[in-house]
């Protein structure tokens, strides 16, 4: 039994050991004289982790529930592994050139970058609520710390000291909430909450939940830490946390949400849509103000944040597929957007603004062309991923008779298309300032090549991702 | 089983709003902190009495995860202050205000 159920938890587990062996070799490699190796071991080791991950994510495993029931590896868990491991796979390319420039331990940034993806998985493959608990514990303990490993830059220490308080605070709610739900029901396990009739301190306990949730996705109006962690946290790891919380935040959304409350749906997506609405309005109107780039990012995050919302107001199969899809399309559009950031460089530290951006077409053409590509996609604008991910969100949220909720999704679009479009038109005109450079690397280079294509190939033939994702909610009903 | 249970939801329900509001009004990170150590405790009390007003076992279990849980949020927020009070001799959370909003 105990075999089986290490077999069903195989992507975390070669994770875990992933990362311990990437800080054992930084161990080893730095020695004595404790300076930090400047080869890309650690990152390529890490690589190695992700890659198999993948490849063992790829095979079901042949009893998906495991460890005493608290644990499943379902359809639905492998989709969300596999915008996960794919997050973390670009992020890991696009780190080294960075992390040398600016001498950052790379032992550490990518063992803590390995766990909090474990800790996203998890959420992906909670069936108790004390598992869903521990993920979302291991999925933000790595961030509070990635956030603040430019130990000798204040804004990084800020963004480190913000990230946690607040971050321990929803905790804080999060496990509240799982007190009352126990108390409520009597069981922890998700799969018999169904049966619990909706007694107040459910409901209570419920709400709670959500709040704790709505911090790590960073709803509104619990948002408030994410432009400031976003601009204060060092690029490779900014562009991490903006991907794997989502991830880890939606997982336990859909788990609670859909899957484990279906009968009380009418009172939950009520308040549900309400948060949404406000998400997307107050997302896309701070942005179109922001100058700079890491806090327009922020808040274009918090904005798709209250897009995927919509999958889980909007209750049914085809808001689960809808949030499954924009997850991995996600994942793919804002690390690439992220990742042309990461090789532009100003006097020595991050160039961030978007006047930072301007005549890039005509020093990094290929640099310039994914950014517009992202930017593009994030606009939700075809042929790309991004497109085709919003269209199923939209679509599910018309079938479950949210009028509203579809068009306020679709004027805020509209908006975001504007500020989406400003960054790109930046970099595809005007000249130059002298102060910024590009920095060549190969490996952000594939890992650009990759985002790009990928947003690409959703956004054409989109059949593939989405005959994937409909066998993990098939496998729901 | 003097005290009946109802009482002791009520006095972790009033630790756990005094934990929000000290999270809300106090400046010092140190005591931010704490304020939080204090709503995680306050639902450790409610766990373990629902634990026996169930009368099985999960809830007490929980309340061990969450120490856990607590003890390396401390870790992680006492190196994180530390470091910042190496460099500018304050952890008054308005003097951190680098970054706005």
């Amino acid at each position: 039994m105990a075999w089986r159920d290490l077999g069903a938890a195989s992507p975390e587990l070669v994770l875990t050991v992933a990362a311990f062996v990437v800080l054992l070799y930084d161990a080893w490699m730095t020695g004595p004289s404790l300076e930090s190796p400047r080869s890309g071991g650690a990152g390529w080791l890490a690589l190695a982790g992700v890659a198999l991950a993948l490849l063992l994510n790829a095979f079901p495993p042949t009893a998906p529930v495991a460890f005493a029931g608290m644990y499943v590896r379902d359809r639905l868990t492998q989709a969300v592994t596999l915008a996960a491991l794919l997050g973390t796979g670009i992020t890991v390319l696009l780190s080294p050139a960075y992390l040398n420039r600016f001498r950052l331990p790379a032992g550490e940034y990518y063992a803590l970058v390995l766990f909090s993806a474990v800790g996203a998985i998890l959420m992906g493959a909670a069936r108790n609520l004390v598992v869903l608990f521990l993920g979302l514990e291991i999925l933000s303990f790595p961030l509070y710390t990635l956030a603040a490993l430019a130990t000798r830059s204040r804004r990084s220490q800020e963004a480190g000291l913000k990230y946690l308080l607040l971050g321990a605070f929803g905790t804080a709610f999060f496990v509240y909430g799982v007190a009352l739900v126990y108390g409520a029901a009597g069981t922890l396990d998700l799969s018999r909450l169904a049966g619990v009739p909706l007694t107040p301190l459910l409901g209570v306990g419920v709400a709670l939940l959500t709040i704790g949730l709505g911090f790590e996705a960073a709803l509104v109006p619990f948002h408030a830490w994410a432009p400031d962690v976003y601009e204060g946290a060092p690029l490779p790891a900014t562009a991490f946390m903006s991907v794997i919380a989502k991830v880890g935040a939606f997982a336990g959304f859909l788990r609670v949400f859909p899957l484990a409350l279906p009968a009380a749906a009418a009172q939950w997506s009520a308040a549900l849509v309400a948060v949404a609405v406000v998400t997307m309005i107050w997302g896309n109107l701070a942005a179109l103000f922001q100058t700079n780039l890491k806090r327009l990012l922020a808040y274009s995050s918090i904005a798709h944040a209250g897009y995927m919302l919509i999958g889980i107001a909007a209750p049914g199969p085809a808001g689960t597929l809808g949030v499954l899809y924009y997850l991995v399309v996600y994942a793919v559009m804002n690390l690439g957007a992220f990742g042309v950031l990461i090789l532009l460089e100003r006097r020595g530290e991050e160039a961030d603004e978007i006047a930072d951006l301007a005549g890039l077409w005509g020093r990094a053409p290929w640099a310039a062309g994914v950014l517009a590509l992202c930017m593009v996609s994030l606009a939700g604008l075809p042929p790309t991923g991004g497109f085709i991910a919003k269209l199923y969100l939209f679509r599910a949220a018309l079938q479950g008779g949210h009028t509203t909720l579809a068009l306020v999704a679709v004027l805020t679009s509209v908006v975001s298309v504007y500020y989406y479009l400003r960054v790109a038109a930046a970099a595809l005109s005007g000249t130059a300032p002298d102060a910024v450079a590009p920095r060549r690397s190969a490996t952000v280079g594939i890992a650009l090549a990759l985002a790009g294509a990928g947003v690409l190939w959703f956004g054409i033939l989109p059949s593939t991702l989405t005959a994937f994702v409909q066998q993990a909610v098939q496998a729901l009903r | 089983m003097s005290v009946p249970a109802p009482l002791y939801l009520s006095l972790s329900a009033v630790l756990f709003t005094l934990g929000t509001v000290g999270v809300l009004v106090r400046r010092s990170a140190l005591i931010v902190f704490m304020s939080v150590e204090l709503m995680l405790n306050a639902v450790n009390l409610s766990l373990v009495t629902f634990a026996r007003l169930r009368g099985g076992v999960d809830g007490q279990v929980v309340v061990f995860f969450v120490l856990v849980v607590a003890a390396a949020e401390v870790v992680i927020g006492l190196a994180i202050i530390v470091n910042i009070f190496r460099t500018r001799d304050t952890v008054d959370v308005d003097d951190v205000d680098l970054l706005r909003g």
